[in-house]
């Protein structure tokens, strides 16, 4: 009772009382009020993940299993990060007298190196991998293996080019009055027209599904999220 | 050859890329570039705004896409101090932070120092806030309820650029640099569509396919990536010849790595294909 | 004593003439003539917080006159009885609309509009005749037909719901990618391999990541019951305590509570890359026989992918984030495009209130499909007929009031 009905009646009102203030104007400020309470548990939700990520990776370390070194760094990186932050370590206000009223990633501050040295390079580079994955995946995937594989991959060379001075340099000799049959100008096309018609009807249905599932949860149809389902 | 291609190991692929991509960024090679409808009516509009209106940069995106959209973020406010406009910058992502006092510093401070612009008179940073798209919602009534303090926690009533500010629809154009969520969704659904207030995206190029449905009617046009960076410059560059230097135009010079990654792309799918129909024949004749 | 007093009169005459010119240039030439017929009413559809003002621009405002004669206008509010009075917004030539929200409830208003000159003069005011006072609405109007929409879809599901439980129309079309989800477990077992479920990158107040967790009751159902083990990286706390009750009671459900271990479900970081870079790790060094993708991805969904087919793994990806669906497509098994995603796990479970649920989704569809078609027809006939005004009456009506 306690673990499924509980829960579902709090999803249940809630849910409510965001279609209500949806509809009813001086109830707007429930929705705000609603979301600020997701806000509260999310940020209490953080504890519960930074003692799960604690727990995780000292079980490693202590039990010495393959890989507990990454643990240990982990840890490490963890940790520094979040004193460096709570304390605002080498930040300097307005005023020295007081510069713990100076902003916790101010310039020349501890966590502002971290981020600049260390955080932006990491992340930026795990982001550049795409283009190396995009190329593998054109070379092994890309198959002109029916009519529609084959009509996709034009699409995609016409794409391709027309996103590069290559596709401009290409259909140069078309003139202006018949721009759409440049590289450019199908692109845009491909873009405006039969990309955005797909794009809707996906949303359409992925807007439907959303009403469902939603409608579902609400009324308790379905449950399994609140691992319950035969409760 | 066919069997060496069918059994080519991926990491020559990935030198391949390195390559296409490295070689013309050491070159500083650059192409030219004309701007497209969905870049040129961001571009008209904030031209054709009077002197002073509001502009809201919500700077959506981390360190991760900052190679992708920090060139958006650089053209759009060199812009906006061109024509005097009123900047308030903010981000919903974060680890993107610095992201917008950077480009205060990179652009507004240095660039247009002899513009003499005045933080909370002429631009002002709100920072960030972690409701997501509730921050959005809130702002369409009570942009101080979200942003009550400016990043350093000084009350937003106490500067002159926010004295008659109440809501988002007291802004003249909303400008959201973006990369996912939230972002662009949700300031459609949520900013322009609901307030009626001018909308326009600067997003990564994967993402740029979703905002298509979305123009011109709930979003005014579409910067997509390094790409539509290169066209805005491209843009600027026409209205004022000062900005006609390729060295100061980071999406100009981004665009021809770009170019040799398309070409590199565009010939590994053609040697995919010979693979797979020269299994094909093979099949057939066996 | 004349030449005493033609010095006096130089002094006097070069003290007075820079302030005579000062007054030459701070007198106004002209006054600026004052806006007109300002009028106000409540704003409709709202909380009663908001009043709308409207007037006539200053004959003096003429975009054509360089310089400017008028460079703006200024909005003033005070209480009826002429106290509290403020300036409320500084608006560009020109304008002639301003809406105030920043009222009370309950509180009687009078505006007053200025046009503001250069040099800091001002027009005499638009005042309000009478005061005004905003007025509470306890429907928004606006939004009629968007409850009615919701009302018609909502209506539908819970009525297929019914037809469906009472047994009639249960056909559901097979989706390969959810048919393959056994066969994926099946296979992690023959291999002595685990499982990899990620549920996506967002919190549970995104309902593609409670259609993800619902999937991962399944999976781990069969999980259990093949004696397969499960692996569920989360990047979100609340996502890791929703998975591990699933998890736990899937494994509860399949009569095997004691294979259940809530290490397996892991909060990793928050933070996009970092928990990719977790992932692809883990890829590497366990290689997971199957590897189940279902929630909202991003950038990752390629690096994700890509790194699941080095290794050989069966995927089976489903996300609502339209942008990443070519990258699943092009480097997973199977693929749930979209609405699927929400169908999972309604077709999973072969519940039929659930089943009904699917059956009104097409309801929706239809009726979206017939106002696309309505709305086509109309503006084409608008075009074909632009004398017509009864087709340019409906599709306005179409567009900015049933779609709005």
């Amino acid at each position: 009772m306690l673990k499924s009905t509980f829960p579902w009646l709090i999803v249940a009102v809630t849910g409510c009382v965001m279609i209500a203030a949806f509809f009813v104007p001086p109830l707007a400020e429930w929705k705000n009020e609603a979301g600020a309470w997701f806000e509260i548990l999310a940020a209490m939700a953080f504890v519960v993940g930074g003692a799960n990520l604690f727990a995780q990776h000292l079980k490693k370390i202590s039990a010495r299993r393959a890989g507990w070194g990454y643990s240990a760094v982990t840890l490490f990186s963890f940790v520094v990060t979040l004193v460096v932050g709570l304390f605002k370590v080498g930040v300097i206000g307005e005023d020295p007298n007081y510069p713990w009223a100076g902003h916790y990633q101010a310039e020349g501050s501890a966590l502002w190196w971290l981020y600049q040295f260390a955080y932006q390079p990491l992340i930026g580079t795990m982001f550049a991998l795409l283009a190396f994955y995009v190329a593998s995946a054109a070379f092994r995937a890309f198959r002109a293996k029916n009519t529609e594989a084959t009509m996709l991959l034009t699409a995609a060379f016409i794409v391709l080019l027309g996103r590069t001075y290559a596709g401009t340099w290409l259909t140069s000799a078309v003139p202006d009055d018949y721009s759409a049959l440049t590289f450019p100008g199908m692109t845009a096309i491909i873009l405006g027209v039969f990309n955005t018609a797909g794009q809707r009807a996906i949303m359409i249905g992925i807007a439907l599904g959303v009403a469902a599932t939603s409608l579902k949860v609400l009324l308790g149809v379905d449950r399994s999220y609140l691992g319950s389902d035969g409760d | 050859m066919i069997d060496l291609l069918r059994n080519l190991d991926r990491r020559w692929i990935f030198l391949a890329m390195l390559l296409a991509v490295s070689i013309p960024i050491l070159a500083q090679q650059s192409f030219p570039e004309r701007p497209t409808k969905t870049v040129l009516d961001v571009f008209n509009y904030i031209e054709g705004l009077p002197e002073g209106s509001n502009i809201l940069l919500s700077f959506d995106f981390g360190p991760s896409s900052d190679g992708e959209l920090e060139p958006i973020a650089t053209a759009v406010v060199r812009h906006c101090c061109l024509k005097r406009h009123k900047m308030f910058f903010m981000t919903l992502y974060p680890d993107g932070v610095p992201l917008p006092e950077r480009t205060i510093k990179s652009v507004i401070e240095q660039e247009f120092e002899s513009y003499n612009f005045k933080y909370g008179e002429d631009y002002i940073n709100l920072g960030f806030n972690n409701a997501e798209e509730l921050v959005i919602i809130v702002m369409g009534t009570d942009i101080k309820k979200m942003f009550p303090t400016d990043i350093e926690k000084k009350p937003l009533d106490g500067f002159p650029i926010a004295e008659n500010i109440t809501s988002l629809e007291d802004m003249d154009l909303i400008f959201t640099i973006t990369t996912g969520y939230p972002g662009m969704k949700e300031w459609v659904q949520y900013g322009s569509s609901p307030l009626g207030v001018k909308l326009a995206v600067g997003s990564t190029a994967v993402q740029a396919p979703e905002a298509y449905p979305y123009l011109p009617d709930q979003m005014l046009g579409l910067l997509a990536a390094i790409k539509g960076a290169a066209e805005y410059e491209a843009a600027l560059a026409d209205k004022y010849p000062a900005f006609r230097d390729p060295a100061k135009n980071q999406g100009i010079k981004r665009m021809a790595p770009q170019f040799w990654a398309h070409l590199l792309i565009i010939g590994l799918i053609v040697l995919g294909n010979v693979v797979y129909f020269a299994d094909r024949f093979q099949g057939a004749r066996r | 004593m004349i030449s005493v007093m033609a010095v006096v009169l130089c002094l006097l005459t070069l003290c007075t003439r820079p302030i005579l010119a000062q007054d030459t240039a701070a007198a106004p030439t002209d006054a600026i003539a004052p806006p007109s017929k300002l009028i106000a009413k409540d704003h409709d559809n709202d909380a009663g917080t908001a009043i709308d003002l409207e007037w006539t621009l200053s004959p003096d405002d003429q975009p054509q006159r360089k310089p400017r004669v008028v460079v703006g206008y200024q909005v003033f509010r005070s209480l009826a009885d002429g106290m509290e009075r403020v300036s409320l917004e500084s608006l560009t030539p020109g304008t002639v609309k301003f809406t105030d929200r920043s009222c009370k409830y309950g509180a009687a208003y009078l505006y007053e509009v200025v046009a503001v000159g250069s040099g800091n003069r001002d027009s005499e005011p638009a005042r309000l005749a009478q005061p005004v006072r905003a007025v509470r609405q306890w429907f928004d109007a606006s939004r009629v037909w968007f409850g009615v929409i919701v009302l018609i879809v909502c209506g539908c599901v819970i009525g297929f719901t019914e037809i469906v439980k009472a047994g009639r129309g249960t056909h559901v079309r097979a989706i390969a990618g959810l048919k393959a989800i056994e066969e994926a477990a099946g296979r992690a077992t023959e291999m002595g391999r685990p499982c990899l479920f990620v549920p996506g990158l967002r919190d549970m107040n995104e309902i593609s990541t409670v259609a993800g967790i619902n999937v991962l009751s399944h999976v781990a159902r069969i999980a259990a019951e093949y004696d397969a083990t499960i692996e569920v990286p989360t990047c979100r706390s609340l996502v890791m305590t929703a998975a591990r009750e699933t998890v736990q009671a899937a494994y509860i459900a399949a009569g095997r509570p004691e294979a259940f271990n809530d290490d397996r479900i892991s909060y990793i970081t928050d933070e996009q890359f970092a928990y990719v870079a977790w992932m692809t790790g883990y890829m590497v060094r366990e290689k997971p026989a199957a590897c189940f993708y279902m929630g909202t991805f991003f950038a990752e969904s390629l690096i994700l992918a890509e790194t699941g087919n080095s290794i050989g793994a069966i995927q089976i990806a489903g996300t609502s984030q339209a942008a990443q669906l070519p990258f699943f497509v092009a480097a997973c098994d199977y693929t749930l495009i979209g609405e699927e995603l929400f169908a999972a796990s309604a077709y999973l479970s072969g519940e039929p209130q659930q089943l009904g649920s699917l059956k009104g989704q097409d309801a929706g569809k239809a009726l979206a499909a017939a106002l696309l078609i309505a709305g086509c027809l109309l503006a084409t006939e608008t075009s074909l007929l632009p004398k017509t005004t009864q087709f340019a009456q409906a599709l306005d009506y179409l567009t900015n009031s049933i779609l709005r």
